[in-house]
């Protein structure tokens, strides 16, 4: 077993920020937009993290699809630990395609590649809410997958996980290598403090991958046609689930937009 | 949002026995008599603050035995804050050093989570200051994108506007200025500095000023991460960082709280007049294509404030592709009437008949809000001190009836670079007799005092005092026509300042309540609407940053005798008073997480209670071009 551990992490736009739908209904608007570390990767990298502390695990990886900017999504995955990082530059328009099944082709190529024991994602991405590259994943390597999972343990080259689901909470175990998908209650993700981060500044432990057509980046596509705001909340209808989201919304804080996307 | 008030307020028995175990220690007197008054007098007051510069760690039983030593590393220069001024000075400084071939560490932390997310402001930029930083910047494609094409002034009335010529050689004439929207200029600046090599670290704030034995000024600490909303560690607590530096420049923009004890440590202000500050806020809007035009820049005075209080409107319509337009409002902090409210006067400024066909069957896309300054000459501090130097709004450079002081704030950083250089770099050496670990630049003020900024200011240093006066603003005006526009500032006075901001309110049985509006939903809105689209957050089990000197005084005074002026001027609102859960009484709640790092509360507070702190770096507003 090599011991090494890939994490993905999504570069997405700050759970805090207000989206806008661009004027021409082809999307929101990302330019100049903050963006931040995935907060469901944030606790992938803090769990393998947290593995390779207990010397469970021998290296971590941090992977992530897009463009230039995601290099700082990678420089904060080395400063909270992981030993070193890949981007793979997707850019443009490709990267406005980018969706679960090409991601998870690229992270099966990787794992192959770097011949890892052990994939841990974030369960879903805030911008999409896809929750499917963990799983598309784990099937196109035939993996074992534990998804939603809210505790891991390793013991010997089996693992101990407890998942999240409906009903409560699931125990399983699996063999490695797997596939793990983190939900909240896994950690506590740490800080990426500032001697790291100079530390990855300088250090440069990022390697820059180009997918090639064997990944195939085209095939698959979800065509998008029209990217729309909700409309605006009427009052006084009496509707159960309009009700839950009008009163989170009275408490002031920002909620993410839910944007309908249509597709064939 | 939680209080902090309902949790503590069940564990204050605790802190009874605290105490008493603190007593028969070694406490400082100021810890106990604070603590004793809160947890042992009659009328109790829920605890409010847990930060620690009000509650000591080193004292605090939660704390022992938690590592408290701090990683630490060294530079030539370290600049705080990521604004116009420390990017100016950084990339003069790199500058300098590839012309002559010499290394140099720069480094720079800012709190904003990204370059630019922090900056607020109007703006009609003038680029003398850019021009002379960098020259080719419409090559770099700097995102100066549209001139200013047409030129409004109006005193408006509540129904109709008084056109005001504007004519060449008054301070509000804008030929040759720049309409940006100045994030993205700042945004560019970061990227010019990270280009000729400047460290830039967006998302760490500077939460400490470090100091040598004698006194002088050693660097900056980062904040500590990973406490709890009671001021005790969490499992993820890590010690901020030190950042040493020969000399260190302070760049924190209006109001910064490090200048704040540095003015105290070092009595920098001693011989000149208090800092007066007004609040601007802003939104951006994405209007009706038909009443679009691009470069047109309106200014306005009068409705819906009185003649003596001080304030105006901008509106300024973007030329970058679509149909954006930067509006908002300026309040002068010296108001008088407690019950005044500048964000609802905002609001209400919107539905006047000239500005409102303009928002018609457009969209809100952007609010925020910031303190400036309006003491111009006479607020002007000692600038330097052994170890740092101050540039910016920090200091204070605005030309208060050009509302610019970003070129001001420029020159200044670049003077410092020009002037720190050649100290850094052999040829003089300081002041002490072997190489010491500091710098002290006075050459900085020196030069500051021979360049075009002290003759800008100069002229222009008596128009925002002459607006008190029996006729306020229309007395004001006319001294501007005659000593500014005719005499170019020459007259031999220099009018002085009425005091402190906060010493302006008069108690709430003087004044009448305002009766704002309801806002309408579709030109004007409400707070936490607003608030929600500053995209503003913090991590939200963290102490307080708005911390209280005294628990016991926002209700004894500030709820007393002035019905609670922060509920009203907070553009956040991050003060409330609410009911008592047990009881009679109000308590004043803080919304932490809302906080826009405006300043305001700080300024304006009547107590001069509020000390805001930097919170955790990397929260706060999440301003996109503003």
């Amino acid at each position: 077993m090599s011991g090494r551990v890939l994490v993905g992490v999504k570069r997405v736009i700050d759970y805090a920020v207000k989206i806008r739908v661009k004027p021409d209904n082809t999307g929101v608007v990302t330019d100049g937009v903050k963006h931040s570390m995935n907060p469901f990767c944030e606790i992938a990298v803090e769990e393998a993290v947290k593995l390779k502390e207990k010397k469970l695990i021998k290296e971590v990886v941090a992977v992530s699809c897009g463009p230039q900017q995601s290099q700082e999504t990678i420089r904060t995955a080395l400063a909270m630990g992981a030993d070193r990082g890949i981007h793979v530059d997707v850019s443009g328009k490709d990267y406005e395609n980018l969706g679960p099944l090409q991601v998870s082709k690229i992270l099966a190529a990787l794992a192959k590649q770097e011949d890892a024991q052990l994939i841990l994602l974030g369960k879903q991405a805030i911008d999409d809410d896809c929750n499917q590259t963990g799983q598309m994943t784990a099937a196109l390597l035939d993996w074992p997958q534990g998804t939603f999972a809210s505790e891991v343990s390793l013991e010997g080259d089996k693992i101990n996980l407890v998942r999240e689901i409906d009903g409560g909470l699931e125990h399983i175990k699996i063999n490695t290598p797997a596939v793990i998908t983190a939900d909240l209650r896994l950690n506590t993700p740490r800080y990426a403090t500032l001697p790291n981060i100079m530390d990855s500044l300088m250090n440069n432990e990022t390697e820059l991958h180009k997918p090639n057509h064997r990944t195939s980046l085209c095939v698959g596509l979800i065509p998008l046609f029209e990217t729309v705001a909700p409309e605006d909340m009427q009052g006084g209808t009496d509707r159960s689930g309009a009700m839950l989201r009008h009163t989170v919304l009275q408490s002031g804080k920002p909620k993410r937009i839910i944007l309908s996307c249509l597709c064939i | 949002s939680f209080s902090s008030g309902c949790i503590l307020f069940k564990r204050q028995p605790a802190v009874c026995l605290l105490l008493q175990k603190i007593k028969t220690e070694h406490a400082t007197p100021q810890l106990y008599t604070t603590l004793h008054r809160r947890a042992c007098s009659t009328v109790s007051t829920p605890r409010i603050t847990t930060h620690y510069t009000i509650h000591p760690r080193d004292k605090d039983p939660r704390w022992e035995g938690v590592e408290m030593e701090r990683f630490a590393d060294e530079a030539d220069v370290v600049i705080v804050g990521g604004g116009p001024a420390g990017l100016a000075a950084a990339i003069r400084l790199k500058q300098l050093a590839n012309k002559h071939e010499k290394e140099l560490r720069v480094c720079v932390v800012e709190k904003a989570p990204q370059i630019g997310a922090h900056t607020l402001s109007g703006a009609c930029l003038e680029p003398s200051a850019l021009t002379e930083l960098i020259p080719d910047w419409k090559e770099r494609g700097a995102p100066l994108n549209t001139p200013v094409t047409e030129d409004v002034f109006s005193i408006l009335t509540e129904k109709y506007r008084i056109p005001v010529p504007m004519m060449p050689g008054l301070p509000m004439q804008n030929h040759g200025n720049y309409i940006v929207r100045m994030g993205n200029l700042v945004r560019w600046l970061g990227e010019q500095a990270e280009e000729v090599g400047v460290e830039l670290y967006p998302g760490y704030a500077a939460a400490e000023v470090l100091f040598h034995e004698d006194g002088s000024v050693k660097g900056i600490a980062t904040n500590d991460v990973g406490i709890a909303k009671d001021g005790s560690p969490k499992d993820i607590f890590e010690r901020g960082m030190e950042l040493h530096a020969k000399v260190t420049l302070f760049g924190e923009g209006c109001h910064g709280h490090l200048a704040k004890q540095l003015y105290k440590k070092f009595n920098l202000r001693e011989n000149c007049e208090p800092q007066t500050y007004a609040i601007g806020l802003k939104e951006l809007w994405m209007i009706d294509e038909k009443k679009w035009r691009p470069g047109r820049v309106e200014h306005s005075v009068g409705w819906p404030l009185d003649r003596n209080t001080y304030g105006g409107s901008f509106l300024y319509h973007l030329n970058e592709g679509e149909p954006l337009v930067a509006l908002g409002f300026v309040v002068g902090l010296d108001y008088t009437n407690p019950y005044l409210s500048p964000f609802r006067e905002f609001q209400r400024w919107k539905h006047h008949p000239f500005v409102a066909p303009t928002l018609e069957g457009g969209q809100r896309i952007a609010y925020g809000a910031r303190a400036l300054n309006e003491g111009g000459f006479q607020s002007i501090p000692k600038l330097t001190f052994p170890g740092g130097l101050l540039i910016g709004c920090s200091p204070g450079f605005m030309n208060v009836p050009k509302i610019k002081g970003t070129h001001t704030a420029m020159k200044s950083g670049m003077l410092a670079a020009e002037a720190i250089f050649p100290k850094l770099t052999g040829g003089h050496r300081t002041l002490t007799p072997e190489w010491g670990p500091w710098l002290h630049v006075p050459e900085y003020a020196e030069n500051l005092k021979n360049s075009w900024v002290w003759k800008e200011l100069y002229a222009v240093r008596n128009i925002r005092p002459s607006f008190h006066n029996y006729f306020g603003l229309y007395g004001g005006m006319i001294y501007t026509g005659i000593f500014y526009w005719i005499f170019r500032g020459k007259e031999p006075w220099t009018l002085k300042h009425c005091g402190t901001d906060a010493n302006q309110l008069k108690p709430a049985k003087e004044c009448t309540p305002i009766e704002y509006p309801k806002p309408d939903g579709k030109i004007s809105f409400d707070l936490l609407s607003s608030v929600a689209l500053s995209g503003t957050n913090h991590e939200g089990d963290q102490p307080p940053h708005l911390t209280l000197k005294d628990d016991s005084i926002p209700v004894a005074r500030n709820l007393g005798i002035y019905d609670g002026p922060e509920q009203r001027f907070c553009p956040a609102g991050v003060y409330e008073y609410v009911p008592l859960d047990t009881g009679d009484g109000m308590r004043l709640q803080i919304n932490a997480q809302n906080c826009v790092h405006c300043k305001t509360c700080d300024i304006k507070d009547p107590s001069q209670n509020i000390n805001w702190v930097v919170p955790e770096g990397g929260g706060g507003p999440a301003y996109n071009g503003m």
